[in-house]
C-alpha cells in the first residue's frame, strides 16, 4: 500500500481529503450541537411546570 | 398480540422508545461510515475520466440525497402535524431542519469541491446548483420562521405551510438535470436498468448513503427527544423519565 | 338582505383598497420612487460605460422590480390587522380565497402599475431599441403579479411578529428566484436578438400556477396566523 500515493490521491489530496474533513467537522459539530442540548435540559430542575 | 401503533403519537410514550433506539442507530451509522470509506478510498478503482478526484462523490452525492429527502420528510411530517392537530410530528418536522440544512450546506461546499478540479471552477450557475442554493435557503427560512414565532402551535403551522409550499423545488433538484442543457452529468444510479458505474464505486455510494441515512436518524431522534422535553414541560411522565 | 355576489364583493375590496391607498399616496410613490433611484445606483457605481450597462439592464431592473414590491408587501395586510378589520374578513362567509386575491389584485394596481409604467424611461437610461423595451414591460407584467401573490403567503406568515421586515424578505426570495430568472431571461434574450419565447412561456405557466394556488396558502396561513 503506497501510502504517500493514498494520501496525495494523484495530486487531489487537498480536494478529497478536505471534502471528508469538512464533512466530519459539520457531522461532529451537528452532533455535539445536539447532545449538548440534551444534557442541559437534562439538568434542569425535575419539577419544573408552566 | 395487536399494537396499538397510535399509542406512539403521543410525546411521551414515544419519549422511552425514541431514547432507546438512538444509540443503535449511532452505532450503526458509524460502523457503515467507516466500511462505506474503506470501500469508496481503497477498492473502488480510479476513474478513467477524473482521476482520484472523483472520491469526492462518495460524500457529495449522499450529503446531496440526504438534503432533498430530508426536506421532503419535513414537508410531510409538518403537513400531518397541520392537517391531524399531531404535535409529535410537527415536533419531528422541526427537527429534520436542521440536519437537512446541513447535509444541502455539505453537499453545495463539497459539489465546489469536486467541481474546482473536474470543472476547473468553484461554482457555476446551472439549474442544480441553484436550486440546491434555493433548497438552504428554504431550510434557513423555515427554521428562522418557527424561531421567531413564540406561540409553538402556530410556529409548527406557519412552518407547514413553508414547507409544503417549497417542496416543488425537490423535483425540480432531481429533473433539472434531465431539462436543462447543464454542467452536471445525468443520474448514473437507475432503479430498474442496470447502473452505468463500476460495483465497488455503486457499493461505496449505496454504503455512504445508508450510512447517512443512519447518522439522521440517530440525530433527528435526539433533536426530536430535545423537542419533548422543552415543550411538554409540567407533565408527570417527564419527571419519572428524565430520573431513570 | 340579500348576500353580496363574490364578483361584487372582489370589486368591493378592490375599490377600498385602492381608496385607502389613495389616501396614503405617499407609501405607494415611495415605492416608485425606490425603484427609479436603485436603478439610477447602478450606473453611477459601475460607470458609465454603456455596453456594461446594456448587458446587464434586463437583470437590474427585474431585480429592482423584485425589491420594491417586497418592501410594499409588508403593507398588505398590517393596515387590517391592526384595526381588526382582517379578523372580519376571516369570519364572513364569503371565500378567503377571493378575498385575498382582491387584496393583492389591489395592490399589484398600486404599487405595480405604476412601476410598469415607468420602466420604458427607466429603460432609456440604458439606451435600449423600442422593441426591447416593450419585451421588458410585458415579462415584468408577468412576472410582478408573482411577486405579489408569493410575497402574500410570506405577509400572512409574518404578521404581527417581530423582526417582521427581513422575515418575510428571507422567506419570500427563495420563491421568488424561478420568476427572475424566466422573467430577466426574457427580457435578456430579446436583447441579444435570441428568442425570449421559451423563458415568456415558462413565466407565463408560473404565473398561472401561482394565481391559482397562492391564494389558497395565503389564505391557510392568515388563519394560522391569526388564531
Amino acid at each position: 500500500m503506497n501510502w504517500s500515493k493514498f494520501f496525495s490521491m494523484d495530486g487531489y489530496g487537498f480536494y478529497v481529503w478536505g471534502s471528508y474533513v469538512l464533512a466530519l467537522v459539520a457531522m461532529c459539530g451537528e452532533v455535539l450541537q445536539v447532545v449538548r442540548r440534551k444534557k442541559m435540559l437534562k439538568r434542569q430542575p425535575q419539577n419544573f411546570s408552566k | 398480540m395487536s399494537l396499538n401503533w397510535y399509542r406512539y403519537a403521543s410525546p411521551g410514550k414515544f419519549y422511552p422508545v425514541a431514547s432507546k433506539m438512538i444509540p443503535w442507530f449511532a452505532t450503526a451509522a458509524a460502523i457503515l461510515f467507516i466500511i462505506g470509506l474503506y470501500v469508496g478510498l481503497f477498492l473502488a478503482p480510479r476513474d478513467f475520466q477524473q482521476g482520484e478526484a472523483y472520491r469526492v462523490l462518495f460524500i457529495h452525492v449522499p450529503a446531496a440525497w440526504m438534503g432533498m429527502l430530508l426536506y421532503i420528510l419535513m414537508a410531510i411530517y409538518a403537513g400531518i402535524g397541520w392537517a391531524f392537530n399531531a404535535r409529535l410530528s410537527s415536533m419531528m418536522a422541526s427537527s429534520l431542519s436542521i440536519t437537512g440544512a446541513m447535509f444541502t450546506f455539505l453537499s453545495l461546499v463539497t459539489g465546489s469541491m469536486w467541481g474546482k478540479p473536474t470543472w476547473g471552477t468553484w461554482w457555476v450557475w446551472d439549474a442544480r446548483t441553484t436550486s440546491t442554493l434555493i433548497l438552504l435557503f428554504l431550510y434557513i427560512g423555515f427554521v428562522s420562521l418557527q424561531s421567531a414565532i413564540d406561540d409553538p402551535r402556530r410556529a409548527d403551522r406557519a412552518g407547514a405551510v413553508l414547507a409544503l409550499v417549497g417542496v416543488i423545488n425537490v423535483p425540480i433538484i432531481y429533473y433539472s438535470v434531465q431539462w436543462w442543457n447543464t454542467l452536471h452529468q445525468g443520474a448514473t444510479i437507475r432503479i430498474v436498468d442496470k447502473p452505468t458505474i463500476a460495483a465497488p464505486m455503486l457499493a461505496a455510494m449505496l454504503i455512504m448513503l445508508a450510512a447517512c441515512w443512519l447518522y439522521s436518524i440517530a440525530v433527528v431522534l435526539t433533536r426530536l427527544c430535545c423537542a419533548i422535553i422543552e415543550r411538554e414541560r409540567g407533565v408527570g411522565w417527564r419527571e419519572e423519565a428524565l430520573t431513570r | 338582505m340579500s348576500t353580496p355576489s363574490q364578483f361584487a364583493m372582489f370589486r368591493w375590496l378592490v375599490r377600498r383598497d385602492l381608496t385607502l391607498a389613495w389616501r396614503r399616496r405617499a407609501d405607494a410613490l415611495s415605492t416608485l420612487f425606490f425603484f427609479v433611484i436603485v436603478v439610477s445606483l447602478f450606473p453611477l457605481s459601475i460607470g458609465p460605460d454603456t455596453q456594461l450597462l446594456r448587458s446587464i439592464a434586463s437583470g437590474l431592473v427585474w431585480v429592482a422590480a423584485l425589491l420594491a414590491s417586497m418592501l410594499s408587501l409588508g403593507r398588505l395586510f398590517a393596515g387590517d390587522y391592526v384595526d381588526g378589520t382582517l379578523e372580519q374578513m376571516l369570519m364572513t362567509p364569503q371565500p378567503l380565497y377571493l378575498i385575498v386575491l382582491g387584496k393583492a389584485f389591489a395592490q399589484w394596481l398600486v404599487s405595480e402599475v405604476p412601476l410598469i409604467l415607468i420602466t420604458p424611461l427607466v429603460g432609456t437610461q440604458f439606451g435600449w431599441t423600442r422593441s426591447a423595451l416593450l419585451l421588458l414591460v410585458v415579462s415584468l407584467v408577468l412576472g410582478i403579479p408573482v411577486f405579489s401573490l408569493i410575497g402574500s403567503i410570506g405577509a400572512a406568515l409574518t404578521l404581527g411578529l417581530r423582526g417582521g421586515g427581513v422575515l418575510l424578505s428571507l422567506l419570500v426570495l427563495p420563491l421568488y428566484i424561478p420568476a427572475l430568472i424566466f422573467g430577466a431571461g426574457a427580457a435578456e434574450a430579446s436583447l441579444a436578438s435570441g428568442s425570449p419565447e421559451a423563458n415568456l412561456y415558462l413565466l407565463g405557466a408560473v404565473l398561472v400556477l401561482t394565481v391559482v394556488f397562492a391564494p389558497w396558502a395565503t389564505s391557510a396561513a392568515l388563519r394560522i396566523s391569526l388564531e
